[in-house]
């Protein structure tokens, strides 16, 4: 069941007010925040505020959206006007926006009531939320184990029934690891399909904001609110955004007869867990059974995804970040500490970012630097072309692509100190944004600790409709969404 | 570095100078280049500023089409290829002037390239014409501004203030093949330039306000030698002569270094216009490295053959287009040409007045002369003030014809800058129309004489001076409208009879 239906059906019913609705939100996330540290902001003051407007709607006899009064989390690398934004670094611990992403605007306008501002890695950059400076979260599944990342506190928020719905933001699968490794549903759109306005830049080509959910129809729901061109982001698309609802099929039996799903055999290989892959060969079968035909599909230059991307990111990061400087705003060191500019350059960076940003700053300067560039840099974006021909080559022979998310489950905290099994760990998910395409992860088992299993789905460019339909149909046919973390 | 002694002339005339000059150009566009806060210069220090330009976290850059159109516009102008394709790259550098500490700048596909634009020097009253190339030109984005506290450098200075209104201010930045030889033919390119600029409206090319700021890279070579010699970089001019006087130093600075077998070090210098010399900043060790890499927030730019077109027949008459005809069709000198081509304003206004049929040559001489004057004096462009072309024309023809004198024209022409107004009306109103008629002239010149006898006892015994006073006489009499060719044939003729 949609959370989002329900409560739009409890407010248009008057059985419960918008403000009761937010108030019982604020005070379960607040319960098992101790536990599961998903927030670096709750914003209690905001979302009555915003609750509040919404029952006066109701109140004047106004028709209200499906948003409204809709509680949410939202990633706090996205900018909201007046309310902190950390991108869980010391950079921004201070940092208060004076202006509102284009997501966020779009969403309190239409109502919802913002919970709070969830952590992540920093500036996004990880898989488990062990490099937010502030605080690691933990899985509702197992708190000994992370959420995944980057966009972990929104996950587990969502798990953790802290937040019916989440908003994340996906560069290399950072929305769909985390979704995978806290047991919900997770969608990262087509590149330029949602507006990256006011999204803490970590690798502009590759970054995309997108819907957390205990059920696709949620991430439906949210992302046809998000969606949409902004004149303030030149690379958003200019493309009419459908009601994505209506590709959530009611039929039960062979909703999916006419589709070709294919397996993309290069993420079967090494190093998947086996009860991961077992649960995502259990979930083909399911969706054959759903009357979906079934091909193995080789997207040979997959196995370079990891490789090019931990090029091309750093290097648009370490661009990106250079702005972090301590001249205009966020973290500057004391005068005394440094008596000239190049000192206070070297001593507010030194401070104000952990060590993977650092590493990803320093590969990313290295990779650019003359001489380097066309060996890195630019192999990297023929790598990319090369991703992109291999999907665009697939999609003409299938619609959804399948595969695990991520080749485990989540791991214990603490448990991988070296970076580069860390970044292995997104080798399914990288391929999708470095080719600009849809993704999504939906709970596809668990495996025998009982942590969740994510089977990933994608499709080609703009066609979010596929994923929803097949990952719609996937879920109605199991109860794997309805289970629940106990906490 | 240490100052040479000046190269002696016999020294110099074995060397050549090349000269290539970087001209950044501000655009004159209401917004900046990639946000919507104001461009305009002058306002309180920080108050043109918004997140965009401010560098915050999370925004992004939105391509000013304007900016595109009149970079575009310039690039035809220059005669340049216009890139169907283009992009935006990132220049890597820190610097608290630079709010994202990357300037977004183009690289390697800039939007125009390979063109010239032609100059004019004025030799021995001749046209002389040199066709200066024109490597590339690109957008790019202004930086801030520094105000050293304490001092008037860096060096000295307690701490520094930013000004951020001018960051993200729209630039063309126009690179010069190494086609230029002396501080002269750089100030005439520079100026072409501005000229241009103005011409197309895209910018006010002010360059005490720096609006166009010109850097300029020079080296010396014997005469007939093909190899550069090492080159060396000059900042700091704030006018066209200050950029052919640096120019002109630094050419004997150099000479006077290699003749004495000092080594000329590859450094950027600033130009002192107090004392007059070039003034060693910092040395060039190799080229800087600004990791240069495509701008990912901004998609390509793509220039279609139907809006180049568009733009194209929208470029008015460029100066040296104009120069040419006035010279060759109309046949001005080049000074005269010169002056009025300068202001696009100024040249409408005169084709607008000779349009009418009034005589070039008067038209010419009654602009450069008094309404220059008067607008030299007024301050004012000549698009204020309330004489029109055709108003002028009208003027011009009444002295053509010899219904008024041209000192009649002048005594009316301040109402008519003033107020407006047609000519022929205040002449007529005020009854100034000349007086041509020899029986009226000759009696009055009788009258003249008759009451001057002592005047004209002493003109015949030989001060034959006197007989400007005789016509100052029949002038004063009929308020200036005398036809004074007549009166002094006249004139003439009663004093020898």
């Amino acid at each position: 069941m949609s959370a989002i239906r329900e409560l739009h059906r409890q407010l248009t019913s008057k059985e419960r007010s918008a403000v009761e609705i937010a108030q019982a939100q604020l005070d379960q996330a607040q319960a098992v925040e101790p536990k599961l540290k998903s927030f670096v902001s709750l914003t209690a003051e905001k979302a009555l505020a915003q609750a509040q407007a919404v029952d006066a709607k109701i109140a004047a006899g106004e028709d209200i959206g499906q948003l409204a009064g809709i509680p949410i989390a939202i990633k706090d690398n996205l900018c909201t006007k007046g309310i902190r934004t950390t991108c869980s670094s010391k950079m921004l611990e201070n940092f208060v926006p004076p202006y509102e992403s284009t997501v966020t605007g779009r969403l309190d306008e239409a109502g919802a009531v913002f919970i709070g501002k969830t952590n992540l890695d920093e500036f996004a950059m990880g898989g488990s939320t062990e490099n937010s400076a502030f605080q690691t979260t933990c899985n509702p599944w197992d708190i000994t184990r992370v959420p995944g990342g980057s966009s972990g506190g929104s996950a587990a928020a969502v798990a953790g029934g802290q937040s019916p719905v989440s908003l994340g933001s996906d560069t290399g699968g950072s929305i769909r690891q985390p979704a995978s490794f806290c047991g919900i549903v997770g969608m990262k759109p087509t590149y330029g399909l949602v507006s990256r306005f006011g999204l803490v830049a970590f690798a502009s080509s590759l970054d995309q904001i997108g819907p957390f959910g205990r059920t696709v129809e949620d991430t439906a729901i949210l992302l046809e609110a998000i969606a949409g061109h902004d004149p303030k982001d030149a690379t958003s698309l200019k493309v009419k955004i459908p009601n994505y609802t209506q590709f959530l099929k009611k039929d039960t039996k062979q909703p999916l007869k006419g589709r070709t799903i294919g397996i993309i055999k290069e993420t079967f290989g090494e190093g998947l867990d086996t009860q991961v892959g077992d649960a995502v060969n259990a979930a083909i079968e399911q969706l054959k059974s759903l009357g979906a035909a079934v091909k193995t599909i080789s997207c040979s230059k997959f196995d370079y995804g990891v490789s090019a991307y931990y090029i091309i990111a750093p290097c648009e990061a370490s661009a990106n970040l250079a702005r972090y400087d301590g001249v205009r705003y966020g973290l500057r060191v004391q005068e005394s500490e440094a008596p000239n500019l190049l000192s206070m350059y070297n001593k507010t960076r030194a401070e104000g970012f952990g060590d993977e940003v650092k590493r990803r700053i320093m590969i990313g300067t290295y990779a650019l630097s003359a001489g380097y560039y066309d060996a890195f840099y630019l192999k990297a974006q023929k790598v990319r072309t090369l991703i992109k021909q291999d999907f665009d080559n697939a999609f003409k022979e299938v619609d959804v692509l399948v595969s695990p998310t991520v080749p485990t489950t989540a791991f214990k905290a603490g448990e991988k100190d070296d970076p580069l099994s860390m970044y292995l760990l997104d080798l399914m998910t990288i391929p999708v944004n470095m080719a600009g395409l849809p993704g999504m992860s939906v709970p596809c088992g668990f495996d025998t600790d009982g942590m969740p299993i994510g089977l990933q789905l994608v499709s080609n460019v703009l066609r979010e409709d596929l994923l929803f339909e097949v990952g719609h149909a996937y879920e109605q046919s199991t109860n794997w969404h309805q289970q629940q973390p106990k906490l | 570095m240490t100052a040479a002694a000046p190269a002696k002339p016999s020294a110099t005339a074995k060397y050549e100078a090349v000269i290539g000059l970087e001209t950044h150009c501000q655009l004159g566009t209401e917004t900046k280049i990639f946000s919507t806060s104001s461009a305009a210069f002058g306002a309180a220090p920080n108050t043109h500023v918004d997140p965009v330009t401010m560098g915050l976290p999370g925004v992004l850059p939105v391509l000013n089409e304007k900016v595109l159109e009149y970079a575009v516009k310039t690039g035809l102008a220059l005669n340049c290829q216009i890139a169907p394709y283009s992009k935006f790259d990132r220049k890597q550098y820190f610097y608290p002037d630079l709010p994202k500490n990357y300037q977004i700048s183009q690289f390697d596909l800039p939007i125009a390239e390979h063109g010239w634009l032609e100059i004019e020097i004025i030799k021995d009253g001749e046209p002389v014409r040199k066709r200066i190339g024109v490597t590339r030109l690109h957008m790019e984005e202004d930086a801030g501004k520094l105000v050293h506290a304490g001092s008037d450098s860096l060096s000295g200075s307690s701490y520094s203030l930013v000004d951020y209104n001018r960051a993200g201010v729209p630039l063309v930045e126009i690179v010069s093949e190494p086609d230029i030889r002396s501080g002269e033919e750089a100030a005439a390119y520079a100026e072409e330039i501005r000229r241009i600029i103005r011409y197309l409206g895209v910018g006010d090319g002010n360059m005490q306000e720096g609006s166009l700021r010109c850097d300029v890279n020079i080296s010396v070579r014997p005469v007939g030698q093909k190899e550069f010699g090492t080159k060396v970089e000059i900042k700091n001019m704030n006018s066209f002569s200050a950029i052919a006087k640096a120019i002109d130093y630094e050419i004997e600075r150099q000479i006077a270094a290699v003749e004495a077998g000092e080594p000329i070090y590859q450094e950027t210098r600033l130009w002192e216009e107090g004392p007059g010399r070039t003034k060693s900043m910092r040395m060039k060790e190799g080229s800087s490295d600004y990791r240069y890499f495509p701008e990912p927030d901004l998609p390509p730019i793509e220039v279609s053959a139907d809006q180049l077109n568009e733009w194209r027949a929208e470029l008015p008459e460029l100066p040296a287009a104009k120069r040419k005809r006035y010279e060759e069709v109309l046949g001005l000198s080049p000074y005269d040409t010169g002056v009025i081509t300068d202001d696009r304003a100024v040249a409408e206004y005169f084709e607008a007045a000779i349009a009418t049929g009034a005589d070039t040559k008067l038209v010419v001489n009654w602009i450069m002369s008094d309404i220059a004057g008067y607008l030299n004096a007024e301050k004012l462009s000549i698009t204020q003030i309330k004489l029109t072309p055709e108003a002028l024309a009208e003027m011009v023809k009444l002295i053509e014809d010899g219904t008024i004198s041209n000192k009649i024209g002048k005594d009316i022409l301040p109402e008519l800058l003033n107020n407006g107004g047609s000519p022929r009306k205040i002449v007529e109103s005020k009854g100034l129309s000349q007086i041509s008629d020899p029986a009226e002239i000759e009696a009055m010149i009788d009258a003249v004489l008759a009451a001057n006898p002592d005047e004209l006892a002493k003109f015949r015994a030989g001060k034959t001076k006197l007989k400007g006073f005789f016509v100052g006489q029949v002038m004063k009499q009929t308020g200036g409208r005398a036809d004074p060719k007549l009166t002094n044939q006249l004139l003439s003729k009663k004093l020898a009879g």
